[in-house]
């Protein structure tokens, strides 16, 4: 096994930004905050420009599947960045969720290319706090001729989403259906949730046509994989997000006055700030190490990925509650642009898993039982 | 620029044929321990970032590991790295960094092979975190200096040949100007060693006597009021030296906690066993970030970077520790034994538990203190200002004491 790769290559550094110079024009805080208000949450246009621009929806898919042939390591890169903004696209549902399903499933469908190129924009229907390795979900029954039914609540990024992969236990087992959006007696309906930048919808399917991409085993496991490498990557969007409270706090606390003297020159919340960032210091390793073994399909990815989200989950929690209390009566404000961290960053600590079910996940990757009995 | 990857598959091919050269010529088994430490040396193969010449190559950091590992693996003795930490990981680089020509020809080699051990006369019983407050005094002699002065803490001072030492040589101007660095011969009748027992019960450091001590100029390292500069070299390879070491996952003490959490699951409990999953994510975090810290340093001397391991690994091996002897239980209430000793070398994750937990307590304070570290991660990582200060640009005379 070679070592693994830590840091960020000059790529990836380019990558990163192109992405935040994009996000930097197009995506202030105040649009963010405004455009969730509204009926329609994210922002396509915005969305086109990373999918064409800087081919953002297939970055770690093949270019002979309509990719641009480069890596997880990539992908993790762009989740940073968007975690840095609480940006309102569906990079998680489409690009990760979806391609890596897609990838794993049944690569040489003509619905990949389409879902790597940006073209059309898909989700995995599970709820967001489906953790992996949890069982094949039974939320949804496929009946004779691929109808489905049934309902799945919690579902990221399927709002606006052209293509739901829908997992449904189905005659022949495990299954995987493809269902177009519109299609008869689909519903999808927003949920009010706690992160405003990344918005829930409730999906109900009642006898819906879907067209079965995978069964039995090959289902299960592309399902797991997508799964885990969501939950591998969601660390690099955590990174991002406790990154951007943690700058956002300091340079607060360099300029705010109180007491005569600045508010960073006080020594106890000059700690607070030290603490802060040694542990986004441990983040930032524990994060690349889970993209860096997932772009690898290393042997260590399980064990990768549930370290990331025990650490990087409660990091980005931390950060952005420091962030809220640090600026005072001003973090509090719907005006801020703190809470929206807040709001991410508790609801990114339960999706894909907690950081409890990650740690019980460790405790039998690595052999650490609990008492016996 | 060439990348830090290029850069290393460059250097590897003279790696390997010096190495082949080295072992051709010195067969381990038949050539005495020290003549071949000196082969290693004079090869090119004992650090070889450093310099040709100087015991290294001009090579990234980062082939060191090759060499080390081919080295064991042909039987080659080392140069016990734990007894000559302090020469190996502070002096060497300050050495390496401000030292004269005559100075690295003199000191290195016999540094590197242990036949000359090193200490570091830095702590004061009145300059602990403000070390900059120091009062040991050096004052011109003929073509020297005399010092006089107390030194606490020092490591290794009853074995050390030679010690690294700052002194005041100005006290008219404020404190962090009036400093000077020397290297100080533990040899002189002036330097007098005396045991400082420790919470453990042995006694690892030692107070340290200085009165009339003699100290060529020669031996200066950097220039006359100059020495806090240079201590700052120092200081972080300190902490690099003491948070910074590579190790596999569950190296150290995690692994030490974890064979006991496997082998007697009749200790467990479930609240036990949440925290020590959390302390193993902690460990393997912090191992990965001093990986990438590493990575990042194939290249250049450690900035206050290092601030950051030295205090994560300082909180992590003391939660370890207090974990272990309270999930032996009854057996945590016994201690192995109290008498005072003077050990050769310190190795933290020896003896027992109640030991570990003890020693561990030091871990936070020794190199610099957890506090000053958050300091210096405030104000120089993050950039926070400094807090009102009084003492800055006073002359030290003029100081409260």
């Amino acid at each position: 096994m070679s070592a693994p790769d830590l840091l960020h290559s000059e790529i990836e550094e380019e990558l990163r930004a192109s992405v935040r110079a994009l996000l930097t024009d197009r995506c202030p805080p105040s649009a963010v905050l405004e455009r969730c208000e509204g009926p329609r949450p994210y922002d396509p246009a915005l969305w086109r420009a990373l999918a064409d621009e800087l081919g953002v929806a297939g970055l770690h898919v093949p270019e002979e599947y309509g990719g641009a042939g480069a890596s997880l390591r990539e992908s993790a890169v762009v989740l940073e960045e968007l975690g840095r903004r609480v940006a309102p696209v569906p990079f998680l549902g489409s690009a990760v969720l979806a391609g890596v399903l897609l990838l794993a499933a049944c690569p040489q469908d003509a619905l990949l290319p389409q879902v790597a190129g940006g073209a059309l924009t898909a989700t995995v229907a599970v709820p967001l706090s489906t953790a992996p390795g949890a069982g094949f979900p039974a939320a949804v029954t496929a009946g004779a001729g691929a109808t489905l039914s049934g309902r799945v609540t919690s579902v990221a990024d399927a709002l606006d989403a052209g293509l739901l992969l829908v997992p449904a236990v189905g005659p022949d087992g495990p299954a995987l259906y493809a269902v177009e959006a519109g299609a008869a007696g689909l519903g999808v309906v927003r949920r009010t949730s706690l992160d405003l930048t990344r918005p829930l919808a409730d999906v109900t399917l009642h006898e819906v046509p879907g067209r079965r991409l995978a069964v039995g085993e090959v289902a299960e496991r592309a399902l797991g994989q997508a799964l885990l490498t969501a939950a591998g990557l969601l660390a690099s969007e955590q990174l991002g997000v406790a990154e951007w409270c943690l700058a956002a706090t300091v340079e607060y606390l360099k300029e705010r006055r109180q007491f005569a003297r600045r508010l960073g020159s006080f020594q106890a919340l000059k700690h607070r700030l030290a603490d802060l960032w040694l542990e986004t210091v441990g983040a930032r390793a524990a994060a690349r190490y889970a993209a860096d073994t997932l772009a690898r399909g290393g042997p260590d990815a399980e064990v990768a990925v549930a370290l990331a989200q025990a650490h990087c989950a409660a990091v980005a929690v931390r950060a952005a509650e420091e962030c809220v209390q640090l600026h005072g009566g001003i973090g509090m404000t719907w005006e801020h642009p703190a809470h929206l961290y807040l709001k991410r960053a508790k609801a990114d600590q339960i999706a894909l898993g907690t950081p409890g079910h990650h740690r019980a996940a460790l405790a039998r990757l690595v052999d650490l039982p609990g008492p016996v009995g | 620029m060439r990348s830090p990857e290029a850069a290393v598959s460059d250097a590897e091919p003279e790696v390997r044929e010096r190495l082949r050269g080295l072992l051709d010529a010195y067969d381990p088994a038949g050539t005495a321990r020290e003549d071949f430490l000196r082969a290693r040396f004079d090869a090119g193969l004992a650090w070889v970032h450093f310099p040709p010449g100087l015991g290294g190559l001009g090579a990234p950091r980062a082939l060191q590991a090759l060499v080390e590992s081919e080295l064991a693996a042909a039987g080659a003795p080392d140069n016990d790295p734990r007894r000559i930490g302090i020469g190996l990981g502070m002096a060497a680089p300050t050495i390496l960094r401000y030292g004269t020509e005559e100075q690295k020809q003199r000191f290195l080699r016999p540094l590197w092979t242990g036949e000359e051990v090193w200490c570091q006369l830095f702590s004061e019983p009145g300059a602990g975190s403000d070390l900059a407050a120091l009062a040991t005094r050096a004052v011109r002699d003929g073509d020297g200096w005399r010092v006089d002065g107390q030194k606490v803490w020092t490591s290794g001072a009853h074995t050390a040949r030679w010690a690294i030492l700052i002194a005041r040589t100005d006290p008219g101007v404020p404190k962090h100007q009036g400093i000077t660095y020397f290297v100080c011969d533990m040899t002189d009748p002036g330097v007098e060693v005396r045991p400082l027992r420790q919470i453990t019960g042995e006694a690892e450091f030692n107070e340290v006597f200085l009165t009339g001590v003699r100290i060529p100029d020669a031996h200066r390292l950097g220039g006359v009021g100059e020495g806090w500069q240079v201590a700052q070299t120092t200081l972080n390879n300190e902490r690099v030296a003491i948070g910074g070491q590579a190790m596999p996952r569950e190296g150290g003490l995690t692994g030490i906690v974890a064979a006991t959490w496997r082998e007697r699951p009749e200790l467990r409990t479930h609240e036990l066993h949440q925290r020590l999953l959390k302390l193993w994510v902690d460990a393997e975090v912090t191992r990965l970030a001093g990986e990438r810290l590493r990575q990042q340093l194939a290249v250049g001397q450690p900035g206050p970077e290092g601030a950051a391991m030295k205090l994560a690994f300082a909180r992590l091996a003391q939660e370890l520790s207090g974990l272990e002897v309270e999930l032996l239980g009854e057996e945590g209430l016994g201690y192995d034994d109290w008498t005072l000793r003077r050990p050769e070398l310190v190795d933290f994750n020896g003896r027992e538990a109640g030991y570990r937990y003890l020693r561990a307590k030091g871990n936070s304070i020794e190199g610099g203190t957890s506090e000053i570290l958050r300091n210096i991660i405030a104000e120089r990582v993050l950039g926070l200002p400094g807090e009102p200060r009084t003492d800055k640009d006073l002359p030290w005379k003029e100081l409260p004491r």
